[in-house]
């Protein structure tokens, strides 16, 4: 199968790639980008471990087109860090307050919960927990989730963070 | 998991779409948010040798008013419709029903032309379209042409939409002021689609039904239109005994498949009280 030329800004830098039709953008970002911190979870649409943001939008790279994504400008768990190489509110947070345990679906929930911030800087628990519907993990029950989701939200909007009593 | 291997177009135009459809036959599907084609392909349950993607057509999205009418095209995201103050406002129902629909992530993708074009009996918009009155607009070699939805879905992934044609936009008709509405899904969890779902717009006067329309979704090879239920109610308080007569009239055009929601009549059972609830909810918020 003929190869296409895609060219897309990938955490703020140019990159370009050869790819045929059927290359899902995981393995683009994977395979030929080289950036393996977007992981690959259950390939049937579900888990989310897969998210990254295109365009505003935050999506499951396994289920769209390497040439969808032609043009567009991504953001991965790789782009999340501070300018200055220091964590950035969301991973400050899952670190903080233990927001993950094997860490296997951590780069797709910070992914999606950075959009969530971004359209709703001060949700509600519950509004952070329909944010997450879209992704699974199977170790932590969420609850230290939705705690790093709420630490970086207070974070971000200057104010101290304080755990909600059990 | 890999797709076969295909040709990818991106069409600027519907006609371009259309020829492109033509053109190609059987090989080729169009292309929308993917969300349900993709997977497919993944698992190979798919196979398309081209691909139409209708992504780069620039006409197809968006949501208008037109006079009593909302016109709303087909490449609108579930994410789009959600954004919405219009629809917030006219068609609620479609906001309530919207969040109901798989996850923040497959909303942003997942279009209303792919949901309810392709006549999967687990989507959720056909049976509200049905419900509301709404009519398709499928644009083909032939021309275009206006189609309801109430005669759009024939079977399971079979509808009225003929080889190279595409459906364009939706026309919904507002709801008059003050009506009420609500959608009721039974699903196992989020993303799930509905063990049984029923849809109600209402309009009440003097403390009784005046006007009744529900629809149903996933307990069927098509979405439904359950007249009969809804004449149950008509005149009525919706006190018990007019409720136990439409769910009951409900379920008697209920054919569920058995599958790992639960038996036919466990799911015959839920639709039945998913009326009962989205009767009493819609009742509850008209003016």
């Amino acid at each position: 199968m003929a190869k296409t030329h895609v060219t897309m800004k990938v955490n703020g830098a140019e990159v370009e790639g050869l790819v045929e039709p059927r290359t899902l953008l995981v393995h683009f970002i994977r395979e030929n980008l080289q950036m393996t911190g977007t992981h690959i979870g259950c390939e049937t649409t579900h888990c989310g471990a897969c998210t990254v943001d295109i365009d505003g939008m935050s999506v499951k790279s396994c289920t769209m087109f390497a040439v969808q994504a032609n043009g567009s400008e991504i953001t991965t768990i790789e782009g999340m860090a501070n300018a200055d190489g220091s964590l950035s509110a969301l991973q400050e947070g899952f670190r903080m307050m233990h927001g993950l345990q094997c860490g296997f679906c951590t780069p797709g929930m910070i992914m999606r919960a950075h959009r969530l911030l971004k359209e709703n800087p001060s949700p509600s628990e519950e509004e952070i927990r329909m944010g997450i519907s879209g992704n699974i993990c199977r170790c932590t029950g969420y609850q230290n989730i939705v705690k790093a989701i709420q630490y970086a939200a207070a974070k971000l909007n200057g104010i101290e963070f304080k755990e909600a009593a059990e | 998991m890999i797709p076969g291997s295909f040709n990818y177009h991106r069409p600027a135009s519907v006609a371009d779409a259309i020829k492109l459809l033509s053109d190609l036959g059987e090989d080729a599907r169009p292309l929308a948010g993917g969300h349900s084609l993709v997977p497919m392909m993944k698992l190979r349950l798919a196979s398309p040798a081209h691909l139409v993607d209708l992504h780069g057509i620039a006409g197809l999205k968006g949501i208008r008013r037109d006079g009593d009418t909302l016109l709303i095209g087909a490449m609108t995201t579930q994410h789009d419709l959600l954004a919405s103050d219009e629809i917030a406002k006219s068609v609620p129902i479609l906001h309530e029903a919207a969040l109901l629909i798989a996850d923040p992530q497959v909303r942003y993708r997942g279009t209303i032309g792919g949901n309810v074009a392709n006549g999967d009996p687990g989507n959720d918009m056909p049976a509200l379209m049905m419900t509301l009155g709404a009519t398709y607009r499928l644009e083909g070699p032939g021309g275009a042409r206006e189609v309801a939805a109430a005669d759009f879905y024939q079977g399971a992934y079979f509808t009225a939409l003929e080889p190279g044609e595409i459906l364009t936009s939706i026309s919904v008709p507002a709801p008059p002021a003050g009506h009420g509405y609500a959608y009721e899904k039974l699903k196992r969890k989020v993303g799930d689609y509905a063990t049984a779902a029923a849809a109600v717009v209402l309009t009440m006067a003097d403390g009784k039904v005046a006007s009744c329309t529900i629809g149903l979704t996933n307990v069927h090879e098509t979405p439904l239109v359950a007249a009969d239920a809804a004449k149950a109610v008509i005149g009525t308080n919706l006190d018990s005994a007019a409720l136990k007569k439409a769910a009951a009239a409900a379920e008697t055009i209920m054919s569920p498949a058995a599958d790992a929601r639960g038996p036919v009549e466990y799911r015959k059972h839920v639709g039945g009280i998913m009326v009962t609830r989205a009767l009493q909810r819609a009742a509850s918020r008209a003016r």
